[in-house]
């Protein structure tokens, strides 16, 4: 009954971030070793969970502290309800997913990390911990719970970003901190007010308990305004996590002070936790039957994540340094995800809408985070050796990096949201959503967004493809616009760095480790792209229990 | 409910509020990183204090709850007070100490580099570099 495979990969990245500390003591620079071999484990653990979540349709359920707990039946008023003693771990249909980017993201970072990142042991102490606090957040069923791995990922994630040997890097994991521990305790006080109206925390039994399911409880408890402040309090601690626009002023500081390899990880995964959160509490503990009580709260919630798509975007738009305008990004990105979260449940929405809205959410989460990962990850290679950062020193150095500046490309057309990439698919669904339930606003921030978006990398790619300002050398440049043509480019970038007179002093190329990610990064983006298809298909018990109100997923 | 009858049975939940305020005012309008810390901890002591009070299950036909220590043989035992919340208070706790130790020693870190605890002068400071 109880499975260990959710346990697992809880536990094991969170027991072996002990070991690379103390085999420190013995070796130096064993951590990447022994990281590499316990996310490798962890792939593969997840590869079987996802496996049996979506091949054999399993909602897969770990009850932690043995066989005494787990569901029992109790009896009131004639009515028997199943109720948790204790806390319970699921894998469904919606956290299966998220699992597996969370896997194989902490794998493929680390083939970063091993020539670009930080290197001691203690990074990759931390490293692992923050993987064990990222699993933790999809796979447990339990609200409280879900507090201490959102902390968990809080606290590892100041620690690395102050891992830099940059000062600045301490004063901007201090602010991310203050914000990020106050956003956490308000997402406290919001499962706190749902507790004491409720008396669980298990997020099936606090569902059920709020649709006055139970026979101890009269009626439904959606009109309560205590459970309207609890949801209120939930979604801005955890909107506080995602970055969504006021909230977001710790991100663009984190991300641009962290180290490169660090600023991969977390842009990847951190605040796409936070979503992921999000979608959970929104959709399946409050339910869209809650929000027909409610409608203005979720309306509230759609003017913060539309807020959050301009913004973001505007913001963006300005930046000078790259790495803060992909953290802008970041926001704008985060906004359009949760605008999706909002109208799937939309009192407006039909059926389609909600499926639509639900594709559009999940897709475009795992999508960005895809995206933005190897946009870092192509960012950071790029800096090594050229020592480029800002947007203008970007001009021309395709000719010098013609495989980086191609992945650098297909990641950019993904984030505007170019077809076929992953973006586009995410994007799509999130527009059509829009449209199927008739919210006009939203249909409108959708579309503006994907222009504004188009600017900031259209800047960006003409530096990096056709400004030859300050490239000094008359070498033919004819292959440079050409991403096709990279596959006999590769001599070609070593004569032109040679060449150029301004970079041969700083360069050298970067590591085959850094390279290889942004390339994978490419090539997943699109492929993911083609298989858009089939993760719908395995987004449908989510799409079917959010129409249900349902408050789990079953297969 | 009047206001005295208020402050008179409910006032945990008002001390709640207050110290929440005060806490979250400390961590937006002092200049002081220290200081900020510090109102992160009134902020968050505020919760657990919260959390705590709905715990206690006072006067059900005038007896006060107890600990929740139940013999086996026992019939009828009660009221007693609720052992999940403070479980938690304990869990939160412990993080809470983890991320002021964390924040103790990042301000440590910039104050050896930077010389000053103060936000507007660090503000300062790295706009001159």
């Amino acid at each position: 009954m109880s499975e260990p495979i959710p346990a697992v990969l809880i536990v094991l990245p969170i027991v072996a971030a002990t070991v690379p500390l103390a085999a420190g003591l013995v070796r130096d620079r064993v951590g990447w070793a022994i990281a590499t071999l316990v996310l490798t484990a962890e792939a593969a653990l997840a590869t079987v969970l996802a496996y049996r979540i979506y091949v054999d349709g399993e909602r897969v359920v770990h009850v932690l502290g043995g066989s005494e707990f787990g569901r029992q039946e109790v009896e009131f008023g004639g009515v028997t309800s199943e109720f948790i003693v204790g806390i319970e771990l699921v894998g469904d249909a919606l956290s299966g997913l998220v699992v597996l980017l969370i896997a194989f993201v902490s794998l493929g970072v680390l083939a970063f990390t091993r020539q670009g990142g930080p290197r001691s042991n203690a990074f990759y102490s931390g490293y692992l911990l923050l993987a064990g606090g990222l699993m933790g957040v999809p796979l447990t069923g339990d609200l409280f719970n879900m507090f201490v791995f959102l902390e968990i990922v809080g606290l590892t994630t100041y620690a690395l970003v102050a891992s830099s040997d940059r000062p600045e890097a301490a004063v901007a994991a201090l602010k991310y901190l203050v914000i990020g521990t106050t956003g956490a305790s308000l997402y406290l006080i919001g499962v706190g007010y749902l507790f004491v109206r409720t008396g669980t925390l298990n997020m099936v039994d606090v569902s059920r308990s709020l649709a006055g399911e139970p026979g101890w409880i009269a009626g439904s408890m959606y009109g309560d305004p205590l459970v309207a402040a609890g949801f209120g309090f939930v979604v801005v601690g955890l909107a506080t996590k995602a970055a969504i626009y006021p909230l977001h002023t710790w991100q663009p500081d984190a991300y641009a002070e962290a180290p490169d390899g660090v600023t991969v990880y977390i842009s990847a995964l951190v605040s796409t936790v936070g979503a992921y959160a999000l979608a959970r509490v929104t959709w399946f503990v409050f339910t869209p039957e809650f929000f027909v009580v409610n409608t203005l709260v979720i309306e509230a919630v759609l003017v913060l994540a539309g807020g959050s798509v301009l913004a973001g975007s505007v913001l963006a738009a300005s930046q000078r340094r790259v790495k803060r305008m992909f953290a802008y990004s970041s926001v704008a990105q985060f906004g359009l995800i949760v605008l999706a979260i909002g109208v799937a449940v939309h009192p407006a929405a039909s059926e389609q809408a909600t499926r639509f809205a639900v594709y559009g959410t999940v897709i475009h989460l795992l999508g960005h985070a895809v995206i933005k990962g190897g946009l870092f990850a192509t960012v950071g290679s790029i800096a090594e050796g050229t020592d480029a950062r800002m947007v203008r020193e970007y001009a021309g150095l395709a000719r010098q990096r013609p495989f980086l500046s191609g992945a650098f490309a297909v990641l950019g057309f993904a984030l505007v949201g170019v077809p076929p990439t992953i973006g586009f698919v995410g994007k799509w669904y999130i527009g059509l959503s829009a449209v199927e339930s008739r919210l006009w606003p939203v249909v409108a921030v959708v579309v503006i967004s994907t222009v504004l978006s188009l600017l900031y990398m259209a800047r960006l790619l003409e530096n990096l493809y056709f400004d030859t300002s300050t490239v000094t050398t008359d070498a033919p440049g004819s292959q440079s616009t050409d991403v096709a043509a990279d596959g006999g480019g590769a001599n070609g970038a070593e004569v032109d760095a040679d060449m150029t007179p301004r970079k041969a002093a700083v360069g050298t190329r970067p590591p085959y480790g850094m390279i290889g990610l942004a390339l994978v990064a490419a090539i997943a983006v699109v492929g993911l792209g083609f298989v858009g298809a089939d993760l719908t298909t395995a987004l449908d018990p989510v799409v079917e229990a959010v129409i249900e109100s349902s408050p789990e997923v079953t297969p | 409910m009047t206001m005295i009858d208020l402050l008179a049975t409910r006032y945990a939940y008002v001390l709640f509020a207050v110290l929440l305020v005060l806490g979250l005012y400390m961590i937006v309008a002092s200049p002081n990183l220290v200081k900020k810390v510090i109102g992160l901890n009134i902020f968050q002591t505020a919760i657990f204090l919260f959390f705590v009070t709905t715990a206690y299950v006072t006067d059900v036909d005038g007896e006060s709850a107890q600990a929740p220590v139940i013999p086996k043989d026992a019939q009828m035992y009660d009221p007693y007070a609720s052992p999940l919340p403070q479980v938690i208070v304990l869990t939160a706790i412990v993080v809470g100490i983890a991320l002021t130790a964390v924040a103790l020693a990042l301000i440590v870190r910039i104050y050896s580099e930077y010389g000053t605890l103060d936000e507007d002068t660090l503000r300062e400071v790295r706009s001159n570099e």
